[in-house]
């Protein structure tokens, strides 16, 4: 029982591995350097990487700039709230703010074209969940999150809250048309 | 120094209580099940609204009864069976005086104090933010200042652990080192500590938040907040593989392979755990690649190591025992000849098993930068969560009290047979309610969402079938698991009132020493020459082959989504 007893060894950093042990070991310590050069690797081979880049916002600059994208590109509206639909052209900035508890606007893409979407949230946390791409973002109030997206097929997708923001949380749902 | 106290040696177990400690003991460990029953009743409730075709309670109670399920499980029923374990293996194990028994106490009011409070707030129902309450979404200030005392209290618990462990080598309780569990734990109280310290940085300004006096930035109480959050849940790891060491030598006189591997291992979770906290904000703006990768690949991958070590020398060391036994024959007689009967022992592989398989592979594919992109707040993150927490601590504290009833409660345990039973129908039902919670979450299901059909919504979006029937599936697992739950909480509080009343032991009034382990002779038999346990061998084996497919599958899948830089 000596796992509940004072070790035998004066010395215990000096107690022997056992063959097991040791193999064991060095096979997880390569596997763990596989699963960090994954993620570096990823950063130069692979296309799916979140970006960084984000700067400060507050609500009423953030608004403004989406209401510009809005006032310039909407093709149409939706819902009884009239939610525009905005078509903004391909490499352009396009914006989208989530709040309590909708976002606005709906974003109409284009399939292989490449957005800079900047995302934040206006009050609470919020999350951006696209389904069923199944993307999944963080949108946290007073920062303006800018990442570069190309959609890679077409089709109505849904956007979906997924982080908790209160009482209408499960109504905080919008779409995202890819044509 | 001489304190008056006294000393009961179990004529069942042959270990040493000391009067206060064995009181203080009792008292941590009944109010932490009095936590588990009250956050199973809510998981009740949490359980039948998600299950699709039920969807029991009401929004608003859904979201009250989640943050306190949250609470009470995550924190109060863990922390204060912890506490209870941390003096376990300090006064206990090295048949020591406790170190001042009156502030020790203290500490447990303000816990009793601050978890009460902080239940009282949720359940007036203007605190429903979640056990993760990001600001700036307010609770009541009384919620904040329960979970202040409450962490006072632990942090005092902490600190009685360390006096504890001074008490003993200055008055010889024990030659040489302290044993394996008892380091265990004590790399448990000093991240306990750090956890603690981080929750208090941020806790205390959400406090005055919530009183109007100052603001919080979200991102930052998102980033202090996490040290807190994730931080805690390494607590438990290092106090349940303390417990599987504990019951690995006292349910089959196991020896650890290597002391030296066990120990560094634990020392380094104190030294990478709490930097891999960040890999809860993998998803967030403002944090930067280097910083991501840092932390979640060299000091997580550090931690996982740890882990991986862990998983591998204490079933190595039940497989020597059981091998110096004589059961050598094949691969696994070991294993099958293994005291499945003995519920304290059958808890604890399975849940190493299932912490292993289910909670520690995917927490480190989820922990993966890019591949957290396609699981960040969908339900597969309590999948994983549960497979951590419930099959790794839970149940190991379940299969820990059961071995304690009758040495430490002093009661015969009512419903052995029982007891048994909830083991398996625990462990098993949880393992399944996992798997089938990240295949929901696998398919996009989002967390924390009381209709996934989004009641009321213009533009709801329609989920695959599929993720109706994983989160059915999920409602039937789960309901099964708190029938296990019950099962525990009735055998439990059962035996306390009911059972018959064992014998006390010889009491005294001064210790008796601790022996030293047998001779290293034995050591050396398996030492670096051998290869002592093939058969865990070849279950870790299972185990890595079962991680790089899974790992690479999601890969792959992440390699479809849409192109984004």
């Amino acid at each position: 029982m000596s796992a509940i007893l004072p070790p035998p060894e004066r010395l215990w950093y000096k107690h022997p591995i056992d063959r097991v042990e040791g193999t064991w070991i060095t096979i997880a310590v390569i596997w763990c350097l596989i699963l960090f050069f994954m993620m570096v690797g990823w950063h130069i081979w692979g296309s799916q990487n979140l970006s960084t880049e984000t700067y400060r916002t507050r609500p009423d600059q953030f608004m403004a700039k989406v209401q510009e994208m809005v006032d310039k590109y909407t093709v149409r509206k939706e819902t009884e709230d009239e939610i525009p639909v905005v078509a903004p052209p391909a490499g352009a900035d396009v914006y989208l703010l989530g709040r309590l508890w909708n976002f606005y606007p709906i974003l109409e893409l284009e399939k292989g074209k490449t957005y800079r979407l900047h995302l934040t949230a206006m009050d609470y946390n919020h999350g951006f969940s696209l389904q069923p791409a199944n993307i999944n973002i963080q949108l946290v109030p007073g920062f303006e999150h800018v990442v570069t997206v190309t959609p890679n097929q077409s089709g109505t997708y849904g956007l979906v809250c997924n982080e908790f923001c209160g009482i209408g949380h499960h109504r905080m749902v919008s779409r995202m048309y890819v044509k | 120094m001489s304190v008056s106290t006294t000393y009961r040696t179990c004529p069942r177990s042959g270990l040493q209580f000391e009067a206060q400690a064995e009181k203080l003991i009792k008292a941590h460990a009944f109010v932490a099940v009095v936590w588990l029953a009250i956050g199973g009743i809510l998981a009740i409730g949490v359980v039948l609204t998600r299950w699709p075709s039920i969807r029991w309670l009401e929004a608003d109670t859904f979201y009250m009864v989640l943050t306190a399920h949250g609470l009470d499980m995550l924190i109060f029923w863990i922390i204060f069976f912890e506490i209870a374990v941390l003096h376990f293996c300090s006064s206990t194990l090295l048949r020591c005086r406790i170190a001042t028994p009156k502030i020790a106490w203290l500490g447990f009011l303000l816990m009793v104090i601050g978890s009460v409070m902080n239940n009282v707030a949720v359940f007036r129902g203007a605190s429903s933010v979640m056990m993760t309450s990001y600001v700036p979404m307010m609770a009541e200030p009384s919620f904040y200042l329960g979970i202040i005392l409450f962490a006072v209290g632990a942090l005092i618990g902490c600190f009685v652990f360390f006096g504890t462990l001074v008490v003993a080598k200055r008055e010889k309780t024990y030659e040489g080192s302290i044993p394996l569990v008892t380091f265990g734990a004590m790399t448990a109280a000093i991240i306990a500590v750090f956890t603690l310290l981080s929750g208090a940085i941020i806790i205390i300004p959400a406090w005055l938040m919530s009183l109007g006096l100052m603001n919080v930035d979200p991102l930052i109480y998102r980033t202090v907040w996490w040290a807190l959050g994730h931080s805690s849940q390494q607590i438990n790891v290092a106090t349940h593989v303390s417990v599987w060491y504990l019951v690995a030598a006292i349910a089959l006189g196991a020896k650890p392979m290597s002391e030296r591997v066990s120990r560094m291992a634990f020392l380094l979770y104190i030294l990478f755990l709490q930097l891999a906290s960040a890999h809860h904000l993998l998803a967030d703006p403002g944090v930067g690649t280097a910083w991501k990768v840092v932390n979640t690949s060299y000091f997580m991958y550090a931690a996982v190591l740890a882990s991986m070590l862990h998983g591998l020398t204490v079933p190595g060391a039940m497989e020597v025992a059981q091998r110096q036994k004589g059961y050598t024959k094949g691969l696994f007689e070991w294993l099958r000849k293994a005291p499945w009967g003995n519920p304290t022992f059958a808890g604890v592989f399975i849940s190493i098993i299932g912490f292993g398989f289910l909670g520690g592979i995917t927490g480190v594919m989820m922990g993966t930068e890019q591949l957290n992109l396609i699981i960040h707040n969908t339900i597969y993150v309590p999948g994983h969560f549960h497979a951590t927490v419930v099959v790794g601590t839970t149940l190991t504290f379940m299969a820990l009290t059961y071995y304690l009833i009758p040495v430490l409660f002093k009661r015969e345990m009512i419903a052995p047979k029982l007891a048994l039973w909830q083991i398996y129908l625990f462990g098993f039902s949880m393992y399944f309610f996992c798997l089938v919670m990240m295949g929901a979450g696998t398919l996009g299901v989002s967390r924390r969402h009381w209709d996934m059909a989004f009641e009321g919504a213009a533009l709801a979006y329609e989920w695959p079938g599929a993720a109706y029937l994983m989160m059915g599936l999920v409602g039937i697992g789960g309901i099964i698991a708190i029938f296990g739950g019950i099962a525990f909480v009735y055998i439990t509080v059962g035996s306390l009132l009911w059972g018959k009343k064992l014998d006390d032991g010889k009491v005294s009034s001064s210790w008796t020493p601790v022996p030293r382990a047998a001779p290293t002779a034995t050591a050396q038999s398996y030492g670096s020459m051998g290869f002592a346990a093939p058969g865990t061998f070849a279950l870790a084996m299972v185990f890595l082959i079962a991680f790089v497919l899974y790992y690479f599958i999601n890969w792959k899948y992440l390699s479809t989504l849409w192109g984004m830089s």
